[in-house]
């Protein structure tokens, strides 16, 4: 059985009631990653915050099932304490907490779901030590507040850093690569590379084919107006590149009519 | 006040002073055998001032002073210029002095000490026991307007250090009492100061001889407890020349159904080089969702920087109480003086606070600095008042002043009333403001991370406060932080 399997899966803004997701079907099983590619506004940042229970959006239709069970019923940090993870396109900023605090919090918070014993201060340490080496980042960062007066770069850096210490099974990746400069994007994805496992499954999101040079998916979605319009191996990514997504509009029209 | 008025007031001042004379003998003579009670019935006049100060075994000088407050407070009105709304309070209906118990029934130990007291210091995570022993504090509690404990006297002894109970202060240390209480404050300040100079039943007395910094935090605990009993706490701290000393000041109250109204007056004197760091964490009973049974709070604390390069720092949590009044404030005299006020306040429920600070520049150089944190949830309503005030005398004075609000949920207001007069050119203010409602990003940021709703304001609200928090003593921080978290408890979702 797949890790995830979101079945016509239908959401709207809560507030306005404009409809983005219009029927997603997508199975993903541990160990593979997912690319979810598309033009801007086609939804495909929707589909990652609904996934992980942001509730700014509402699901009028449809399911999605997590590991066997219901993951609509959960409340967003349910869901992250049985596992799915996403990182933000924007970071939140939280003045005054640092970053160790902040990450210490979150892993107890899941230790505790599953009925284990707060993470002692030594062996914390330990694993955010062991973890900083991935992504090269700087100690230090764990005394500052959290994304306050980070760069771009930290900011995803960090994000992706916050994933190998709470270890996910399913990881988002929402638009990890806007906004990053080529080195920025390579120790990115050489983090999100480094954390991948057979046991975890990942959704990369992303408007450009750039990043999946460097995290080389299994499988291609492209997202149009709400819905999967094309599926395939990681040369649709390339063929995206050189046509445009104007190419699959255009075939998505054709078919329509 | 002019020559013709001023004959007059001292002509009648000294008809009184016949009459009291004569009144005073009767009552002494009346009320002996009823000072033996432990709570006098509601209600204020003469004589239930020299009941109190009879009670306390207090030198003629005091009575006098006491009676001279009264005299002054029934010729002032009850203030309203806050921004707060409370019902009338009846001065007739309180009574004016209670003691918990006899002498020889006051705790010895922790063990003795009332365990639903304790119970709250567990939820904060803190037992008593614990606290007393953390950094070797020293406790003096009011336990209801009486002293219960007093400990570590012996080391500061030594050190010729002074800290005890108002009353024994004023029976043992009388020139010193003398020479500096109301000096601050004066008992005409207002109508609150001028009612607890008439009837305050205790407090604290601290003196820090010269060039002695005191070793250890001195600590209080305040607690209301008996039924309609209006709490008039008096605190003087004098820190000679060269002195330092660090105070705490903490307070947690049962639950209650009835107003109850609370008037402290706080003095500090900080002489030449000498510092004050004055902390407090306030947690009084905030009423129920409809706001009844909360305590009214109308504090004056205020502190003088007599001395060249002398010091207070005020830091407070203001989370408990249904009304909250009070500006502690910095007379900054001294050359090279310098003011601080760090500031948290929270109002849930239907909570009002109306707190802030006022700095008065007078020696030249003068320096003050304001961070004042309000956050409002529920129905809570919450305003900075601030004053600073630059005198012609104060070159090249400066002051910054930093005011945050944050508004959690959207039936809560926050309101910032900014006031400042600067009397020449050489000096700098700054003030810096903003508002903002605590962030569902953020909220969701946190959730997705696996923390809770409620966990992540408290989380977000303490990121807010933390330049507060970090001037306050470590285990007053954990405590202050704790306490936020269960004062916001149900303020989201």
């Amino acid at each position: 059985m797949a890790l995830l399997e979101i079945k016509n899966l239908h959401a709207r803004v809560a507030e306005t009631g404009a409809e983005i997701l219009r029927g997603i079907d997508l199975s993903v099983n541990a160990g593979e990653v997912h690319a979810i590619m598309g033009p801007n506004g086609s939804g495909k940042s929707t589909l990652a915050q609904v996934l992980a229970g942001n509730e700014q959006y509402e699901v009028s239709e449809g399911s999605v099932t997590y590991d066997g069970h219901d993951l609509l019923e959960l409340e967003a940090d349910e869901r992250a304490c049985e596992g799915v993870f996403m990182a933000f396109q924007y970071p939140v900023e939280i003045p005054g907490v640092s970053n160790s605090h902040f990450l210490r919090s979150a892993v107890n918070a899941i230790r505790r779901h599953r009925g284990e014993e707060e993470i002692d201060a030594m062996d914390f340490l330990a694993l955010v030590k062991e973890k900083t080496k991935i992504l090269d980042l700087s100690e230090d960062l764990m005394s500052r507040p959290v994304n306050t007066g980070f760069s771009g770069g930290e900011k995803k850096r960090n994000e992706i850093f916050q994933m190998a210490v709470l270890d996910p099974r399913l990881a988002i990746l929402d638009e990890t690569d806007s906004g990053l400069d080529i080195d920025a994007l390579r120790a990115v994805a050489d983090g999100v590379n480094a954390l991948r496992s057979p046991d975890r499954a990942t959704i990369v999101v992303t408007h450009y084919q750039r990043l999946l040079n460097y995290i080389v998916p299994d499988f291609v979605h492209v997202l149009a107006n709400g819905r999967i319009v094309k599926s395939g191996g990681k040369e649709l990514a390339l063929e995206l590149e050189a046509r445009g997504y104007a190419w699959v509009e255009d075939e998505l029209a054709a078919t329509e009519a | 006040m002019t020559e013709k008025t001023k004959q007059p007031a001292e002509a009648m001042s000294e008809s009184d002073a016949i009459i009291e004379e004569f009144a005073s003998k009767e009552y002494r003579h009346g009320w002996t055998t009823d000072i033996e009670t432990e709570t006098l019935p509601p209600g204020l006049s003469e004589e239930v001032v020299r009941w109190i100060s009879a009670k306390k075994g207090e030198p003629e000088w005091m009575t006098e002073w006491r009676l001279s407050a009264y005299r002054q407070w029934l010729k002032m009105d009850e203030p309203h210029w806050a921004n707060v709304e409370f019902p009338p309070v009846d001065y007739q209906a309180i009574s004016y002095y209670s003691a918990p118990k006899g002498d020889k029934d006051r705790p010895k130990s922790l063990e003795e000490v009332d365990p639903k007291l304790l119970e709250t210091y567990e939820k904060l995570g803190i037992p008593l026991r614990e606290r007393e022993v953390l950094a070797g504090v020293a406790v003096d509690a009011v336990f209801d307007s009486v002293s219960v404990a007093t400990t570590f006297k012996g080391k500061l002894d030594e050190l010729g250090i002074i800290f005890c109970s108002m009353s024994e202060a004023i029976r043992e240390h009388g020139d010193l009492v003398r020479k500096y209480l109301g000096s601050v404050v004066p008992v005409g300040d207002n109508f609150f100061s001028a009612l607890n100079s008439a009837v305050f039943s205790d407090g604290s007395f601290v003196y820090i001889p010269p060039g002695v910094r005191c070793p250890m935090e001195l600590s209080t605990y305040f607690r209301i407890n008996a039924q309609n009993t209006g709490q008039f706490e008096r605190t003087l701290i004098v820190a000679d020349e060269g002195a330092e000393v660090s105070y705490l000041e903490g307070c947690t109250a049962p639950m209650r159904d009835e107003n109850q109204l609370h008037a402290a007056v706080v003095e500090l004197v900080v002489l030449d080089d000498a510092k004050i760091k004055y902390s407090t964490v306030q947690n009084w009973y905030p009423g129920d969702e409809e706001g009844r049974g909360g305590i009214f709070n109308f504090v004056t604390k205020r502190g003088a920087c007599r001395g060249k390069r002398s010091k207070i720092s005020w830091t407070q949590v203001e989370t408990g109480s249904a009304i909250t009044w009070k500006y502690p404030s910095c007379l900054l005299i001294g050359d090279d003086s310098v003011g601080e006020f760090y500031s948290v306040a929270l109002t849930n429920l239907r909570q009002q606070a109306d707190t802030g600070t006022k700095m008065v520049h007078i020696g030249k150089r003068t320096r003050s600095t304001i961070v004042s944190k309000g956050i409002s949830a529920g129905r809570g309503q919450n305003s900075y008042r601030g004053l600073v005030k630059v005198a012609r005398s104060a070159e090249n004075a400066r002051n910054y002043s930093v005011c945050d609000s944050m508004l959690i949920g959207d039936r809560c207001g926050a309101h910032t009333f900014p006031y400042i007069e600067v009397g020449n050119t050489s000096s700098q203010v700054e003030h810096e403001a903003t508002t903002s409602k605590i962030g569902e990003d953020q909220i969701f940021y946190c959730k997705q991370r696996g923390i809770s709703e409620e966990d992540a304001v408290s989380m977000i609200v303490n990121g807010f406060c933390r330049e507060v928090f970090r001037e306050l003593p470590m285990e007053f921080a954990v405590e202050a932080q704790k306490l936020l978290s269960v004062s916001l408890e149900g303020s989201v979702g």
